[in-house]
This record gives C-alpha cells, sequence and structure tokens, in this order.
C-alpha cells in the first residue's frame, strides 16, 4: 500500500502519485476527489457546509473549498481543463421526519453546492456515492482514480 | 453576556452542576427501568473539537448508537446520547433476558427500545434542569442511527458549524457495571448561545 494521507474535518491535501488519500466516517459532509490522470496528481476536500459566508475557513465550506482545492492541485502540475471528479457522503444520518427543515436534510444541499461549485469550474463528475443514510470512509488512489469506500458495517465497494 | 469559549470558574461550575443534575436524574430512570444499579461520574464541561471526541469514542470509524432529541422553547439546542457497544448489550440484557441482538443489524423493534430508552433518558435529564431552573423545555421524539460515530457527529457538527467548530459539550458518563469501567454512555447537551446566557442568568451568574 502506498502512503495514505490522512484528511481531517474541514481540512483538504493534495499529492502525486503514488499516494493515496482518505478521510474518515463522512456522515453528512461530503469528499470531493479532484484528479489530473496526465499529471499524475490528486487531491481530496472534506466539507462540512455548503456557503462560506464571512467565515475564515476556506476549506470547511464547499463552495470555497472547491475553487481552493483546485488552486493547489494547479501548484503542483495539474491542468484545469483536465481534473475529473468523484464525491461521496451526504449521507441522511437521522430520519427526523421533517426533510424541509434546514437540519432535515443537511447533507442533500451539501451534494447541491459541490455539484454548484463543480460546474462553476466545469469539472466533470465521474463517479459518485452520496445521499443514502450511511457513514462512509473513502481512500482515493491518486495513481489508478479509484475511490474505495468502506461503510459502518465493513462493506467496501469501488467507485 | 455569555460567550462561546470564555466561561469563568463560577460558569463552569455552574454548567457542570446542571450536568450533574440533570444526568443524575437520568440515571435513576435507567436504573429503574434496567433493575440495576448504574454509576455516574462527575460531569465533564468542556470546550472540545469533534474530531477529539470521536477520539475518546474510539476513534471516527468506531460503530456506536447515536440517540439525537432537538431541545426546543425557552432552551434551544441539541441533545446527544452516544451508547457505546458493550452498553447497549449491557441494556438490552438486562431489559430483554440476556436476548442480545447483533449489534450490526438491529431490528425495528430493537430501534424503538433504543429510542424509548432515549426518550426517558432525556426527558427525565431535562425535566431536572427545567424544574430547578424555572424554564420551559421541549423535546422531540429521538431519532437513531447506528453507525460510524465520526459520522454520527458530522451532524451536530454541522448544525452548529457556523458557530465554530468547537462545541461547549456537558458531558456525563453511565456506568453499567462496577467491574467494566468500559462500559458506559455519554451524553452531549449542546445549548445556542442564548440559551447559555438565559439558563446563566436563571441561575443567577449572568
Amino acid at each position: 500500500m502506498e502512503k495514505s494521507i490522512i484528511v481531517g474535518i474541514s481540512d483538504m491535501a493534495v499529492a502525486r502519485t503514488p499516494a493515496v488519500v482518505a478521510t474518515y466516517a463522512l456522515g453528512s459532509c461530503v469528499g470531493i476527489c479532484l484528479f489530473d490522470q496526465v499529471a499524475h496528481v490528486g487531491g481530496l476536500s472534506h466539507i462540512l457546509l455548503p456557503k462560506r459566508n464571512n467565515n475564515d475557513n476556506y476549506m470547511k465550506f464547499a463552495d470555497s473549498a472547491i475553487p481552493l482545492l483546485v488552486q493547489k492541485l494547479e501548484q503542483i502540475g495539474a491542468h484545469r481543463l483536465r481534473l475529473r471528479a468523484k464525491i461521496a457522503g451526504g449521507a441522511q444520518m437521522f430520519n427526523v421526519g421533517r426533510s424541509d427543515s434546514a437540519l432535515g436534510n443537511i447533507g442533500q444541499r451539501n451534494i447541491e453546492s459541490v455539484k454548484g461549485a463543480l460546474q462553476t469550474e466545469k469539472i466533470r463528475i465521474y463517479a459518485e456515492d452520496t445521499g443514502k443514510d450511511f457513514g462512509r470512509s473513502i481512500f482515493f488512489d491518486v495513481n489508478t482514480g479509484v475511490l474505495k469506500i468502506k461503510t459502518a458495517f465493513n462493506k467496501t465497494y469501488d467507485i | 453576556m455569555v460567550e462561546y469559549g470564555k466561561f469563568n470558574d463560577i460558569q463552569l461550575d455552574v454548567l457542570k452542576e446542571i450536568g450533574n443534575i440533570g444526568s443524575g436524574n437520568a440515571a435513576s430512570s435507567l436504573a429503574q427501568m434496567i433493575g440495576k444499579t448504574i454509576d455516574m461520574v462527575v460531569p465533564q464541561v468542556n470546550m472540545m473539537r469533534y474530531s477529539d471526541l470521536a477520539e475518546a469514542l474510539g476513534g471516527p470509524e468506531n460503530l456506536i448508537v447515536g440517540i439525537m432529541i432537538d431541545v426546543t422553547d425557552d432552551l434551544q439546542g441539541t441533545m446527544m446520547f452516544l451508547l457505546q457497544r458493550e452498553f447497549t448489550h449491557e441494556v438490552f440484557n438486562a431489559l430483554m433476558g440476556g436476548n442480545t441482538p447483533d449489534f450490526s443489524a438491529l431490528s425495528e423493534l430493537d430501534l424503538s427500545l433504543i429510542q424509548e430508552i432515549g426518550n426517558i433518558l432525556s426527558a427525565s435529564y431535562l425535566n431536572a434542569i427545567a424544574s430547578l431552573t424555572d424554564l420551559r423545555i421541549n423535546i422531540s421524539v429521538p431519532a437513531i442511527c447506528v453507525d460510524m460515530v465520526g459520522a454520527i457527529l458530522s451532524v451536530p457538527a454541522i448544525k452548529y458549524g457556523e458557530v465554530g467548530d468547537e462545541v461547549l459539550l456537558i458531558e456525563g458518563a453511565f456506568i453499567g457495571r462496577e467491574d467494566k469501567a468500559d462500559i458506559t454512555t455519554k451524553l452531549i447537551l449542546i445549548l445556542e448561545e442564548s440559551s447559555l446566557a438565559l439558563l446563566m442568568g436563571r441561575l443567577g451568574v449572568a
């Protein structure tokens, strides 16, 4: 196994191949993986909330974290036009029976904001495993672009 | 005014006492329900990062039962019970007579039993605070989730994410059996800033 870089909540990391970037236990948060297979670089961002409002932490919010991740990847050689995305997370952990409320489905709002931000950057989503009602740990192989997903009950699959 | 992260010693003592009274009441309800002695550790009052809390509960990927209750009316906030596997087994054993369910495949019936436990615990916890402070406190029906602790904690982390990455936790722990210190559950009360101020005011430490 290559070296694994662990990304925390409201954090991000970029790496050159060979490398695996990973984040544990995504709930309603979303993990965004971007990669450029020509430049052999990739990165992972773990966002908590959809929109940044005058907050200093750019890595915490989908709309500010994604441009920052793109910028960091460009700094290590990625080309914006070659970037591809895989996303996971945005689950609704608790079934609170009122999905219209502000907190009710924050996971869904996170997913929508991530997709909007990727569209703004003109980055195509190659694969996604989002929504539903379970947590996910994700391991992104920068070399192959394979995103391994592990759930609480030790089910693993690749997207 | 009470500011997040800037509590003085007197305010911290008051919060600890609130945790003490609340979890004391909840512990006796639980003991009554399962017919066993429940020990309680003195509550901790901490400003804590969610990631550190996840570490304290066995790491972000550890499988636990989370019970979440919305607190509304005079106080606004969220209450969570985080039950470790062993604790859940212990309670099931006591209630159902050794009929421990497979933790990774809890049935609807098992979940509704856990929900009822959450209901009783949170109601007795907050009743104690309500009668002490003469505040009206309403609680929602508990929501249940069995999953990785990190994923469960993402829910309050997001809910209070605009306020900060740290949160004031009034944290209590029950110990189900004296010879096994690891059979514990954590209960957490997260209050909005304005509710904390109100609570402090009622207890004479504005």
